[in-house]
């Protein structure tokens, strides 16, 4: 008995040791996100390029489609735009902008000057469909399936290896179920 | 002199904090704000992580802060509230998470480390009483041990 409480305090310092390990290298700034398996929420926002048309959830049925939210006043917003336009020409997959706290005359002058991803894109000058889908800090970038559920999403830049890897085997499971 | 000093310094103080809420938000009564306050208080930020969502100066904690006046103003629950944010931004947002299977152990924690040190207390006190009332410190053996070398040592120091 004696000779097992000398081995105690190791004892306790490998069990810290573990917890404490297994944290390591884990990205705080990564939340869940409770969306995932939801539907879109319900929105009504005028489209950016044509204040006439109203844009509902209606927009995300029949494709597999990503929900990309920006704005002009984001930097890492512009260093994703490239890759956004790769992905939307080379790779043809259908993207949908949010535009998200931002000025319609400022946006519109970017996606003139950039080039223009998105088949349509949102606007939402006062982020109330960004806060229904908790966004926290743009780029933010959710994968939504055929029936406007939400798959995936992903909070930072999107690039190619970010395509291969995480986004494309959502999109692909996304497609062959929907 | 230095304390009506101090008192004027206090106030000045007191009322520069107050205002950057009071300014914004207009409230039917003092139990109102109090309440409000104790909800943004209890509300984590998920941009500017560590920071509740009254502290911090992050455009979604601004957001936060006024759904939660706006819900207050439609009548809505503490409960409400909290759960209109958590279906939005996940558990993250709660500094108080509910108890459940995940932030079980979390919870119990405390006590189990407070169970745990009561053993060991009790332990060592068991232990102690029973060294103390049943066995004599040293056997017959070890007795007559000890008197022989005590005896030595009295021999050699006389001789």
């Amino acid at each position: 008995m004696k000779r097992f409480l000398l081995f105690l305090p190791l004892l306790v310092a490998l069990v810290i040791g573990i917890v404490l390990f297994a944290g390591i290298g884990k990205d705080p700034t990564r939340l869940e996100s409770v969306l995932v398996g939801k539907p879109v929420p319900e929105f009504s926002l005028k489209d950016l390029h044509d204040p006439e048309v109203q844009l509902t959830s209606e927009l995300f049925r029949g494709q597999v489609t990503l929900l990309n939210v920006w704005g002009t006043w984001c930097p890492a917003c512009r260093d994703e735009h490239d890759d956004l336009m790769w992905l939307a020409k080379e790779k043809n997959v259908a993207i949908i902008g949010l535009n998200y706290k931002d000025d319609r005359d400022e946006a519109l002058a970017w996606l003139d000057r950039l080039g223009d991803p998105y088949q349509s894109v949102i606007y939402d000058p006062r982020g109330t469909l960004g806060f229904d889908l908790g966004v926290y800090g743009a780029p933010e970038t959710f994968v939504i399936d055929a029936s406007g559920v939400v798959r995936y999403r992903h909070v930072g830049v999107v690039n190619e290896t970010v395509w291969e890897q995480t986004l494309l085997p959502v999109v692909n499971e996304a497609r062959g179920n929907g | 002199m230095a304390r009506s000093l101090i008192v004027a310094l206090v106030l000045l103080f007191a009322s520069g904090a107050m205002a950057e809420v009071a300014d914004v938000y207009d409230f039917a009564d003092r139990a109102e704000e109090q309440r409000y306050q104790e909800l943004i208080s209890e509300l984590r930020c998920p941009k500017c992580q560590n920071q509740n969502i009254a502290d911090s100066n992050a455009p979604i904690a601004k957001d936060m802060r006024d759904e939660v006046y706006r819900m207050m103003q439609d009548g809505a629950s503490n409960q409400e509230i909290t759960q209109a944010l958590v279906a939005r931004f996940g558990e993250f947002v709660r500094y108080k998470p509910e108890l459940d299977s995940r932030t079980f152990l979390l919870w119990a924690t405390p006590a189990i480390a407070v169970l745990g040190g009561l053993l060991v207390v009790a332990g060592v006190v068991i232990r102690g009483r029973r060294v103390a009332a049943g066995q004599p410190a040293l056997s017959a053996e070890e007795k007559a041990r000890a008197d022989r070398m005590l005896a030595d040592g009295d021999e050699q120091r006389r001789s």
